[in-house]
């Protein structure tokens, strides 16, 4: 990849010349130009397959809003595998990456790595524990003695904070791995299943309930939200390369211009949801060549994600006491193993509210309202989501 | 007259897998039969018959059907399509890896086969090699591949994905060769060292047609490994396109459509067959060699 070249070259003469000019500036100037190259290619790595969970960076690409923010190539990284967002991030296969929070404070202190999170997409939760209606299980302190299931790698750290606030640990509560379809809790192999406001969740009241014909209904199900209790953790954040934000300007001036694309997306899906979700699942099946869970579902999505984005404050902008209360959440959980996620607070570099502020400053001066509310549509879900 | 009774026999042989598995469907317990199970704990006992509801065990007719209906719901292609177009993506990448493995196993053969100090250094690390699991393995090839494109010099991602599966199929071909290259009998060493003939002649007309009946199976079963090693290494690696992403994307709707994560299902079996069908067709071009061996 050529760019990669320019970017190494670069990347030196740029340090080379903020060494040079620390002496007598304050922080590069993002703005000015001469300083450095603006970068025009960069790379997103995000969590999952395509779909509506990430419709605001296929907005941007589909609507040209990188190119409005002078970007003329970028290139967005599904996962799905074994890829791990904060890895490829760190080893440099991207420029910024999707990853939920706790998940990255645990890779943090595991391995000495630094990286900031430059705006918290997701501002609650998403995650329930869904289980039948007659089970009894309405709240984390009824897990006593109860089979629940979790997906693991790294999933798992609100339960196990929402737990360690009730005095439930691995001894007390079974915690079982489920696979990603739902049917660990319709086959009853678990009392309470891990699912997604806007995947999971949707998946189950797409099967159709064998005694009454018909699909399943909300109130066949007790569901439990993290977000309403200690354990809620904050969730999908776009993070960055702590050391090349601080080194490299344009790496900063480029964080601020990304930025500003993707909150154009994500105001383009709050302000029509039916077109983002057109979008993402065009993108998925075209250009992305992936198989996603048809357009009802994707739309269905688009409607929970937005909730979980507009909260009434502005776009991003990182919360101190959510982000106080994830890491203290992270501190008090234990796992089924016996082990910490983090045993220290992470370093202040962890998040910077710096180039997001900066992002909404310079869009709503161009107009743009990046705190509006997002009115919820009424999703009718079908057999199978297609 | 033979071959039909053989194809009437795999014909058969799959007729019975399905009249098996619906004859269970009808037969079996809907949730399964459990022993041991303590009441009011979930999760507990040890399940001998599994279960057979729709969920579990779908009609093999609703596969069939699930087949013929749009992939993901919209203007998609029918599953059977995408099925069929990642199939062949990722045949032609395991067939990438398949002759780099060949390769670079018949050259290890070789180089055992003529020099004992290289058998003694390499065959250990041959078998060892094996024993690494896939998982851990894959994530390294992708970070030296990405790497490598960093560094200016394009390598994609399949690259990656064919690497992995030589990694699998260079393994039988490498003990096939050395075994089928020291299988001639001392009469006939004996008989070309009286012609005074070479190490190369002795190689070309005595050593590898000797060699054939032990490659075919090793051929085949590298055939074999290369598309499981392309299928989990595109799982692995987060390629996009292949049967194997298919799978896994699939399986996230098994609650809700779980009659579509077996149309990939069938398609990596298809995979499978159609790579080893394809070895047997080496074989045909060998045929005067194969005297040694039992025909399959």
């Amino acid at each position: 990849m050529k760019h990669s070249i320019r970017r190494a070259l670069f990347g030196t003469a740029a340090a080379a010349t903020a060494i040079t000019l620390a002496a007598c500036t304050a922080p590069a100037d993002t703005g000015g130009d001469g300083d450095f190259e603006p970068l025009t290619e960069i790379s997103l790595q995000l969590q999952w397959l395509p779909q509506a969970q990430f419709a605001g960076y296929y907005v941007a690409l589909d609507q040209g809003y990188f190119e409005e923010e002078g970007f003329d190539s970028v290139e967005i990284v599904p996962s799905g595998g074994d890829i791990v967002p904060q890895d490829a991030l760190v080893a440099g296969d991207v420029d910024f990456a999707i990853a939920w929070v706790p998940k990255v404070l645990g890779t943090l202190e595991a391995s000495g790595v630094e990286l900031t999170n430059i705006a918290q997409v997701f501002q609650k939760s998403g995650t329930l524990q869904v289980s039948w209606a007659d089970s009894g299980i309405e709240s984390v302190a009824d897990f006593e003695g109860k089979r629940i299931g979790s997906w693991g790698f790294g999933n798992e750290w609100e339960i196990f904070a929402a737990m360690a606030d009730e005095g439930l640990d691995s001894t007390t509560v079974s915690i079982t791995t489920q696979d990603f379809s739902m049917n660990a809790l319709l086959d009853g192999d678990v009392d309470a299943a891990q699912a997604m406001t806007y995947n999971e969740w949707a998946q189950v009241l797409e099967v159709v309930n064998p005694e009454t014909g018909e699909l399943y209904q909300p109130e066949d199900f007790n569901v439990i939200s993290y977000e309403d209790t200690a354990g809620a953790m904050l969730q999908d954040a776009i993070w960055a390369d702590t050391a090349r934000l601080a080194d490299d300007p344009a790496y900063a001036d480029a964080a601020v211009r990304f930025l500003k694309a993707i909150i154009k997306g994500w105001v383009y899906s709050r302000d029509n949801p039916e077109d983002a979700a057109a979008i993402v699942y065009d993108a998925a099946i075209n250009a992305e060549a992936a198989f996603p869970v048809g357009p009802v579902h994707q739309l269905w999505q688009m409607n929970e994600v937005n909730k979980l984005i507009w909260a009434g404050g502005k776009f991003g902008l990182i919360d101190a006491g959510a982000w106080d209360k994830t890491v203290a959440g992270a501190l008090a959980a234990v796992n089924q193993d016996g082990l910490n996620l983090i045993t220290a607070e992470p370093s202040a570099s962890a998040y910077s509210n710096e180039y997001i502020e900066q992002a909404l400053a310079e869009l709503e001066e161009e107009g743009v309202i990046v705190d509006g509310e997002y009115s919820p549509i009424d999703v009718t879900l079908t057999e199978g989501g297609q | 007259m033979r071959r039909w009774t053989a194809v009437a026999w795999g014909a058969a042989g799959i007729l019975a897998v399905a009249v098996a598995w619906e004859l269970y469907k009808f037969l079996g317990p809907a949730d399964g039969f459990v022993v041991g199970a303590i009441a009011g704990e979930t999760g507990s006992g040890v399940m001998l018959l599994p279960r057979t509801h729709d969920r579990a065990m779908p009609h093999l007719w609703d596969m069939v059907a699930r087949l013929f209906e749009s992939t993901s719901g919209g203007d998609t292609p029918p599953l059977i399509v995408s099925v069929a177009s990642a199939a062949l993506l990722t045949l032609g990448i395991a067939a990438v890896g398949w002759l780099i493995g060949v390769a670079v196993g018949m050259l290890l053969g070789l180089a055992m086969q003529r020099w004992r100090l290289v058998e003694w250094g390499l065959l250990p690390w041959i078998v060892v090699s094996q024993t690494v699991p896939l998982i851990a393995f894959a994530p390294v090839v992708n970070v030296i591949g990405n790497q490598i494109d960093r560094g200016g010099f394009p390598w994609p991602q399949w690259v990656s994905v064919a690497v992995i599966a030589s990694y699998l199929a260079f393994f039988p071909v490498a003990i096939g060769a050395l075994k089928g290259l020291g299988s001639p009998d001392r009469i006939h060493l004996d008989l070309m060292r009286s012609y005074a003939a070479g190490y190369r002649s002795t190689l070309l007309r005595l050593r590898l047609p000797a060699a054939v009946p032990y490659l075919l199976p090793a051929l085949r079963l590298a055939a074999a490994n290369a598309v499981v090693g392309a299928v989990v290494a595109e799982v692995s690696i987060g390629m996009r396109g292949g049967i194997g992403r298919m799978l896994i994307q699939l399986a996230g709707q098994g609650s809700s459509d779980p009659a579509a994560p077996w149309g990939p299902t069938f398609g990596s079996i298809a995979l499978g067959l159609v790579a080893a069908g394809s070895v047997a067709l080496v074989g045909l071009g060998l045929r005067r060699y194969r005297r040694g061996e039992a025909t399959a």
